[in-house]
């Protein structure tokens, strides 16, 4: 299904291929002849491909123009890849949006290994791109690497403040532990056998949002509704091991847990796939997950990093906001949350997790995201 | 000018051309069937992997660890073990380099050795584990280095995991020292001299500054022509490929058979440790992280050295191929917007088709036979009209018939000079791929 949605438009039709039945007819040691032709016009057309790249590329731009300056953003994943049902995948959505909406032009590169971020931040400085997004903590070194050596291009990085005092660099992060905290108050509320799990990533700042404010949330919700959850939580140490995050399902299940929210990138999709073969729920993570697991999964903890990514995108290219800055959104801003599906979890339980999100919003509740925090959250219930 | 054409594909490097364009050729069918513009995709790769001098670099930093691995494989296939464990030691190799270069903080004229020698010696214990398994108690080694595999991929996950080494926040470990780095001029560089030397030398500097230029493909290339002479010319490695050739004759010649095994294990583990080794203190972000996956450097090297026929010297291009693909595929992604998993099946399919190159001297071997079948035919065919005549017409098909018994002799007497070099040729090349 990734392939629709990545649908681009064909801004370099026009160099056809060399009619290619010609080969079937022919005798091979003829065909060869052809095939050796084939290949000189390849090679042909790859030396032409910078300039007619930058001929199409102009083209665009001057078609676009009547709907406003269009601009070049390019995003570069990290190991997880761009269909990692999850933090990639949604990044790119934004991107997509700025595409359909705006007629900007973009596209993505992803990385294979952590060696491949230096060069595909590269080779995205090289098209041209005005804006680079790196998608994920990992890459804040090189980041702060190639903004220092490309001071004319912007670059934004999600979940990090930004790495280095560059001017080019704006950090976007999100307030994670409140969405998390809503899923632990559904979690516990929804918990039949008092236990409840947590499968995280990598163990990082950004990771112990989720892990705190949804031990929190399940430490609100058993205060005030009088219930005794407990809840435990694990790191994978990992965003693309599905089968380890199976694993680890697995063992919670066995220890009684009946929901378990995962935080772990391209982990997640192994904990999905194992609690609802346990025949549990599962909560989602950054993006609406529930097509993952029909009936499987309960909610989703939201973090919209397409919101994000298109606010700050246009911001910062229309000159509103200066490189350098940074960024931490939230509820209050509508880039967290839980999605509006309550066909599992009933209305009662979605109302008062309602009333839990507005007194966050309002203050009254600060869910706590380290865990000094958290235990000085828990200390004040 | 038809035994031209034979002999031309009778040549090991005529069916690795040919192998590749017919590789693209099926890799176009594959992108157009998927709906992308097969001539701008190739177009793309192209400008992706030589477009710039700093992606011809890249290529060239990408196709070392390729070019050790392939090595490491080429020649333990030679002495007959199928060392699929590259990765595995190709992992130990940049784990020990990592430990290594965080621990000790020396100048770098020791710290550079050291570093890479860790890394080295992580790779040949390894291999020295399997090639000991395998000579002693005969368990195969394709078993025991896939299991090492995965001992060095969890072992890998499990340093990055210790406090000692875990940077914060990250998914990696801290970089190692800066006085274990492998680049050109690491410092000079970046520094107020250097961006001031370089600035009148454009390329130089867009190279030097943007690529972490190291010194890896140069200490590479030498071991690949070590390697392939160590094999030739040695008695060692005499030996060796007669251990590879026939166990048992090797035996009954007096070679120690079990010595050679570990021997060889050793030689190509530490060709994949060293390979590790370089990359962590050759390129960024100079330390390990947390593997979800094989990086596939050391079974890329198994392809690098199929392509190659293990012929060591050969892996040579053979990686800079692969590497160029790999990268380049990148760029494809980029600016066709082809999801990756279409820009590997079209690598799948130019390696495989690659993979298929043998077919080519056969196929010349049959043009030949079917001519000669052809020829002795006609003759056939001029005896029985010209029935009785003059004696040079039953000459001629007397030794028309001689020849096209033998399916390999050629249809012309003028090309029997030609055909006895021809086929010590194939030979020759046959026995360098076995």
């Amino acid at each position: 299904m990734g392939y629709l949605v990545r649908e681009r438009t064909g801004r370099r039709k026009g160099t056809e291929m060399p009619d290619q039945s010609s080969f079937t007819r022919r005798g091979f040691l003829k065909g060869l002849a052809g095939a050796c032709a084939l290949g000189a016009t390849g090679a042909l057309v790859g030396c032409g491909g910078s300039s007619s790249d930058s001929s199409s590329s102009s083209d665009t731009s001057s078609s676009t123009a009547t709907s406003g300056t269009t601009h070049k953003v390019e995003m570069v994943t990290d190991t997880g890849g761009v269909n990692d049902q999850s933090f990639n995948q949604i990044s790119w959505s934004g991107l997509q949006r700025l595409q359909q909406e705006e007629g900007w032009d973009v596209s993505y590169l992803e990385s294979k290994q952590e060696s491949d971020y230096a060069t595909n931040l590269d080779k995205a400085v090289d098209d041209d791109a005005e804006l680079i997004w790196a998608i994920g903590f990992a890459m804040a070194d090189a980041v702060g690497n190639a903004a220092k050596a490309n001071p004319n291009v912007q670059f934004g990085i999600i979940d990090n403040a930004n790495p280095t005092d560059a001017s080019n660099i704006t950090g976007v992060q999100f307030r994670a532990q409140e969405s998390s905290f809503i899923v632990g108050y559904i979690a516990a509320c929804v918990s039949k056998t008092g236990m409840v799990g947590n499968v995280l990533g990598v163990e990082s700042d950004v990771l112990r949002q989720f892990e705190f404010g949804y031990k929190a949330g399940v430490a609100y919700a058993n205060k005030e509704k009088g219930l005794n959850v407990q809840c435990e939580s694990q790191y994978a140490e990992s965003f693309g091991d599905a089968a380890k995050g199976s694993s680890i399902t697995q063992r919670m299940v066995s220890d009684g847990c009946d929901v378990v929210f995962q935080a772990a990138g391209g982990t997640g999709v192994g904990v999905i796939n194992a609690c609802k073969d346990a025949g549990i729920y599962a909560i989602g993570a950054d993006m609406d997950q529930s097509y993952l697991a029909e009936g499987t999964v309960l909610t989703s903890a939201l973090k919209e990093v397409d919101v994000a990514i298109v606010d700050v995108s246009k911001r910062l290219l229309s000159g509103d906001l200066k490189g350098g800055s940074n960024i931490t959104l939230g509820l209050s801003d509508g880039a967290v949350g839980i999605p509006e599906d309550y066909s599992l979890m009933g209305e009662d339980v979605y109302n008062d997790a309602l009333a839990v999100e507005e007194l966050i919003k309002s203050g009254d509740i600060v869910p706590p995201a380290t865990s000094d925090d958290y235990d000085k959250f828990v200390a004040s219930l | 000018m038809n035994n031209t054409v034979i002999k031309v594909l009778r040549k090991p490097i005529t069916s690795a051309i040919i192998a590749i364009l017919i590789g693209f050729l099926v890799a176009a069918i594959v992108l157009a069937s998927a709906g992308y513009d097969p001539g701008a995709s190739f177009a793309a790769l192209f400008s992706g992997m030589v477009g710039r001098p700093r992606y011809i670099v890249n290529v060239i930093i990408k196709a070392t660890p390729l070019l050790f691995c392939g090595i490491a494989v080429a020649f333990a296939f030679k002495v007959g073990l199928f060392n699929i464990g590259a990765e595995g030691q190709y992992i130990l190799g940049t784990v020990a380099a990592t430990i290594v270069g965080i621990t000790c903080d020396l100048p770098a004229v020791l710290e550079i050795p050291l570093v890479v020698l860790s890394g080295t010696i992580a790779g040949a214990l390894s291999g020295a584990l399997i090639g000991w398994l395998k000579a002693k108690f005969g368990i195969h080694e394709v078993i025991t280095s896939i299991m090492f595999n995965w001992i060095s991929l969890y072992l890998c996950n499990y340093v990055v995991s210790l406090d000692v080494f875990h940077q914060p926040n990250t998914t990696g470990t801290y970089a190692v020292h800066d006085s274990a780095f492998t680049m050109i001029l690491p410092n000079w560089k970046l520094s107020d001299d250097g961006q001031a030397a370089l600035v009148n030398f454009p390329v130089l500097r867009d190279v030097l500054v943007r690529c972490d230029v190291n010194v890896g493909i140069v200490v590479a290339v030498v071991a690949a022509v070590f390697i392939g002479w160590l094999l030739k010319r040695t008695k060692m490695g005499y030996e060796m490929r007669a251990v590879g050739l026939n166990k048992d004759a090797a035996r009954f010649a007096g070679i120690n058979v079990e010595k050679n095994i570990v021997l060889c294990m050793v030689i190509s583990g530490a060709l994949c440790g060293v390979a590790g080794a370089l990359n962590i203190t050759g390129i960024s972000p100079h330390g390990i992280s947390t593997l979800a996956a094989f990086e596939n450097n050391g079974f890329n090297g198994l392809s690098v050295a199929f392509i190659a026929g293990c012929s060591p010297v050969a892996c040579i291009p053979a990686s800079l191929l692969f590497a160029g693909l790999i990268y380049g595929g990148q760029t494809v992604q980029q600016t066709m917007g082809a999801p990756s998993e279409i820009i590997s099946i079209m690598i799948g399919t130019i390696v495989f088709c690659m993979a298929l190159g043998g077919v080519i001297p056969m196929l010349a071997e049959h043009i030949q036979r079917s001519r000669a079948e052809r020829a002795e035919q006609a003759c056939k065919l001029a005896a029985e009209v010209g029935a009785t005549p003059a004696a040079p017409a039953g000459e001629s098909g007397s030794q028309k018939t001689e020849n096209a018994a033998d399916p390999k002799a050629p249809a012309e007497a003028s090309s029997k000079v030609a055909e006895p070099t021809d086929s010590s040729e194939k030979k020759g090349a046959d026995g360098d791929a076995r």
